[in-house]
């Protein structure tokens, strides 16, 4: 039983040396579609975000998001009942989307382009983002924006799949902040 | 020609301006418009028709209010014609007054609307490509509150149109004056 604790305790420790989980309190998605033109921003309440980020060796870094698709608010009690069922996200059927990179590029000085494989309402599409990274106060905060479109993977479908009414692009925006020590690993 | 002539006497100020009677008859269609759309829109289930047809009333409310004061710019430089000189005074001012609220509805009620979709979180943007600023934030709180008052001033502004409406009727069938031809851009009787 002992050893069985021991066991667990490191694997508990190889995991988290792999990847660093993001703190959830400095973490953040959100996102604005649009309706007849007007913005209306939203929010994922819940997800875990593991980021493995070395500044010199990009090809070691690595980061896999998932979002828990009931926890949306999509900028009001209508739309973020709505935005749950069937034509939407279907999250009694999907209930996580996903993303995981596959490759991360240098831009510039704090500037990358992580692209990798999004899956969301089980399609997988493939997607990248740039972002930046600052170090602030002990913490790297990975900063980002990409567009979805919400019809490649079937958001909105039937009567919503109108796209003059709500448009095909919804801007997502994320912040990551992962504890420096444990992003250097 | 005699108009010029006679300057301001009750022969030359016995017609509205065109401009002015078309303003209010476009005035008067989307004023209804926007009150029948109210009413239909908003019980009906969460759908894409649902959010154009608010979209459609927050675009009429913008126009109304713009029309309330460009009205009002052109009534004061082309004063409205005098009121039949046989009308009781009680009357005059129940005309009087009756047509300063009209046009108090005409701009706040639209300007309570804006501002209660401002407190739902969504922004205007007026005909999908003119974004008006938000004046206040997200509050889900006042937004039912202004919802209320929304609802409650569309309702008496209603009540007052059709005041309006059978006033004029009134003097047409009943008193047989010119008020309500004048403001069809017929000539006044004799």
């Amino acid at each position: 039983m002992k050893l069985f604790f021991v066991f667990m305790a490191a694997l508990l420790f190889a995991a988290a040396a792999d990847a660093a989980p993001v703190i959830k309190e400095q973490s953040r998605i959100t996102f604005v579609s649009r309706q007849m033109g007007v913005p209306v921003e939203g929010s994922f309440k819940r997800f875990d975000a593991e980021v493995e980020f070395d500044p010199k060796e990009t090809k070691k870094s690595r980061a896999s998001i998932t979002i828990y698709l009931d926890s949306i608010d999509a900028g009001s009690e209508e739309a973020s009942i709505e935005i749950k069922r069937k034509p939407w996200f279907d999250v009694k059927n999907h209930p996580k989307a996903e993303f995981k990179s596959a490759s991360l590029s240098f831009f510039g000085p704090g500037r990358y382009r992580v692209s990798g494989n999004m899956t969301i309402k089980g399609r997988t599409r493939p997607a990248f983002s740039d972002f930046t990274v600052k170090e602030r106060g002990g913490y790297r905060v990975f900063e980002g924006k990409f567009t979805l479109k919400r019809l490649e993977f079937a958001i909105g479908e039937g009567a919503w799949s109108d796209i003059g009414t709500v448009a095909d692009e919804v801007d997502v925006s994320y912040v990551f902040s992962v504890p420096v020590q444990s992003a250097n690993k | 020609m005699s108009k010029l002539e006679t300057g301001v006497n009750a022969t030359a100020n016995d017609c509205y301006t065109l401009t002015a009677v078309a303003l209010h008859w476009t005035t008067a269609v989307l004023v209804i418009s926007a009150a029948v759309l109210g009413i239909y829109m908003h019980e009906l289930p969460f759908s894409p028709t649902k959010l154009r047809l608010y979209s459609y009333h927050k675009w009429l409310g913008v126009t109304i209010f713009l029309l309330a004061l460009i009205r009002l710019a052109w009534r004061s430089a082309h004063p409205a014609p005098a009121l039949p000189s046989n009308m009781p005074s009680w009357e005059k001012n129940a005309a009087r007054g009756g047509h300063a609220a009209l046009y108090a509805f005409m701009l706040c009620v639209p300007l309570i609307g804006w501002v209660m979709s401002s407190a739902h979180g969504f922004q205007t943007v007026y005909l999908g490509v003119l974004p008006i600023p938000d004046l206040i934030g997200k509050d889900k709180e006042l937004a039912e509150v202004l919802e209320k008052v929304h609802a409650a001033f569309s309702l008496s502004f209603m009540a007052l149109v059709a005041l309006h409406a059978a006033a004029a009727l009134k003097h047409h069938f009943i008193d047989r004056d010119n008020v309500l031809r004048r403001m069809l851009g017929l000539r006044g009787l004799p």
